[in-house]
């Protein structure tokens, strides 16, 4: 078994997003980037089926800045082999279609016979990237996946829905998984073997040809309003307690 | 004419909520254009909720056993049949699992164009316009879609009372395309909430700790708090991907949705898929420190606040009465 898994950075939402100028996108000159963490889970579940099956795992990114150092701990994480995938541009919060374009080709010749990704990013306004992989190769998918098991003929996946309520499935062939949480937390990675991979050089590899088709574009960004629909209590946390017992008092939602 | 197509997602034969709301927001659409609303059920046996469908001037149904329990690859499979034959100009899905999914699937598929996360629908020109939440809802982006298009609709953006008045659509038979004969996925067993144990449905007072906590061994003080109020103590997504907390304890899309009579959400920022499970409850209370944070979007009260100092000055308070 081989599995690609798909790495993606993008901006730590913790921090305060400025609009850039063009008002279409972010100003990423400031704003720190991470790994998005359904990602961060889908390379822990790819680490898990090359422990339980002995699959070789291959870390697979869109090349930028950071890429390198983001394929390095992958390295560190238990990938085999780590990828960057060259392209000429894409827009703000580009389509899911256009950046499967890109990763389709890079995959199938890899030779990947199961693609992991995180179920979503905080900027995939055009889309979730595992399902439209999925109709870019051909290939079934599943998003919100909970835990992937190796079997005899293929895999069982645990597919999450709303309620408590789940799925297992049986997929037989090559497939796409759009990873939600892995079958135990990503691992701590020391930083001797962090330290270790500084010195691998990612793979380079030239992406698929650019998205043809029409897709959908972010035309402007804009901050909702401060404090949004909420009564906003003012003061240190002494006046706040204040209040908000007041206001549990007021309710009759005091315990007892 | 122009049509609006609504998936109509089904579980157990009944038919989910957030069809209704899909179908509120194709009618708003369509209503102002002259267009027509048609809704999609496929199951094992559609029937009974295609009956539960009455606000579509159509609705199609196809039938196969593939299609129930809900498996990607055959409603992928039905959608895309669907898709080619009647040509809709606009495709709604709800921001689920289903969602996630077959919007991008269909899109892909069939050459449409797709908006994702989106609140409001418009058409303009040639082009479906939306506002969506992105970065965990710190901005809104104003998307256009040229038509044909795909969407993807959150909860809570469409009332769903007006996508369940009362009508007579037309009703048509679907068949099921060859490829659900061919699938090379299949459901092995559907796994239903464990009975006993922690019922959040069930809760009156909940206190949910979100990523602000930052780590495991800071709970035990939110943990106390609850307790004082008399609440359940639940987590969002991080919290329990962390392995913080059981998964039962987990509010949100992914986790257990809520109508309690008191939410008191601490270090959570709000994102979409959290606000899904616990918007409808009757009094929020969120405590974040950025006050630009999208909880305070859906709370009643709020304070923007270091969490660490608030905890035990409320503590204090509940504990002396």
């Amino acid at each position: 078994m081989h599995a690609a898994v798909v790495l993606r950075l993008v901006p730590d939402i913790a921090d305060d997003l400025e609009i850039s100028e063009s008002g279409n996108d972010i100003d990423r000159e400031w704003v720190g980037m991470k790994l998005n963490e359904f990602d961060d889970h889908a390379l822990e579940e790819a680490v898990l089926l090359k422990e339980r099956a002995g699959a070789s795992v291959t870390a697979v990114a869109l090349d930028g800045d950071g890429v390198d150092k983001l394929l390095q701990s992958a390295i560190a994480r238990g990938a085999d082999r780590v990828v960057k995938i060259t392209y000429d541009e894409l827009p703000p919060l580009p389509a899911a279609a256009a950046v499967a374009a890109i990763l389709a080709d890079a995959i199938q010749a890899l030779g990947a016979d199961v693609v992991l990704t995180g179920v979503q990013t905080p900027e995939d306004a055009g889309g979730q990237l595992a399902a439209a992989l999925g109709a870019r190769l051909g290939w079934p998918h599943l998003s919100a996946v909970a835990g992937v098991q190796p079997a005899p003929d293929g895999l069982i996946v645990r597919q999450e829905h709303s309620g408590g309520y789940a799925t297992r499935v049986h997929a037989a062939g090559p497939v796409v998984l759009g990873v939600q949480s892995a079958s135990q937390p990503p691992r701590y990675v020391s930083g001797s073997k962090l330290r270790q991979a500084i010195g691998v050089k990612p793979e380079k590899r030239a992406g698929g040809e650019a998205f043809a088709g029409p897709v959908a574009m972010v035309r402007r960004l804009a901050k909702p309003a401060s404090g949004g629909g909420a009564a906003m209590w003012k003061g240190d946390a002494d006046a706040v307690a204040d209040q908000f017992v007041a206001l549990l008092r007021e309710r009759g939602l005091l315990k007892g | 004419m122009a049509t609006i197509l609504v998936y109509v997602e089904t579980r157990g034969g009944a038919v989910q909520p957030i069809a209704f709301e899909l179908l509120a927001a194709a009618r708003s659409l369509a209503a102002p254009a002259g267009w027509t609303v048609e809704a999609l059920v496929c199951a094992a046996d559609p029937a009974a909720p295609a009956v539960e469908i009455t606000a579509a001037d159509c609705v199609l149904t196809m039938a196969h056993p593939a299609l129930s329990p809900y498996l990607p690859e055959a409603h992928a499979a039905a959608l895309q049949a669907v898709v080619d034959e009647r040509q809709p100009d606009v495709v709604l899905f709800g921001y689920t699992t289903a969602g996630l999914d077959l919007a991008p699937a269909t899109a892909g598929r069939t050459g449409r164009t797709l908006a994702a996360y989106c609140r409001t629908l418009a058409l303009d020109g040639g082009a479906l316009t939306a506002s969506a939440q992105v970065y965990g809802g710190k901005l809104i982006a104003g998307i256009e879609a040229p038509l044909p298009a795909v969407a993807c609709v959150m909860p809570g953006a469409f009332a769903e009372d007006a996508g369940r008045i009362a009508g007579s659509p037309e009703r048509i038979v679907l068949p099921a395309p060859a490829t659900l004969g061919a699938l090379k996925t299949r459901v092995l067993e559907e796994l239903f909430p464990e009975a006993g144990g922690v019922d959040l449905t069930q809760a009156s007072r909940i206190l949910c700790v979100g990523r602000g906590i930052g780590e495991a061994a800071k709970i035990a003080g939110a943990a106390e708090v609850a307790e004082l109020l008399g609440a359940e103590l639940a987590g969002s997504r991080p919290v329990i991907d962390a392995g913080w907390m059981p998964k039962a304890r987990q509010v949100g899309k992914s986790g257990t949705k809520v109508r309690p009579k008191l939410y008191v959400a601490v270090g959570v920022s709000g994102a979409p898929e959290h606000l899904e499970g616990m918007a409808k409850s009757d009094l929020i209370v969120a405590i974040n420190s950025d006050a630009r944070a999208p909880i305070f979007g859906a709370a009643h009260f709020g304070a923007a606040i270091d969490l660490f100092d608030l905890l035990p000055a409320l503590a204090d308070r509940l504990r002396a009465g």
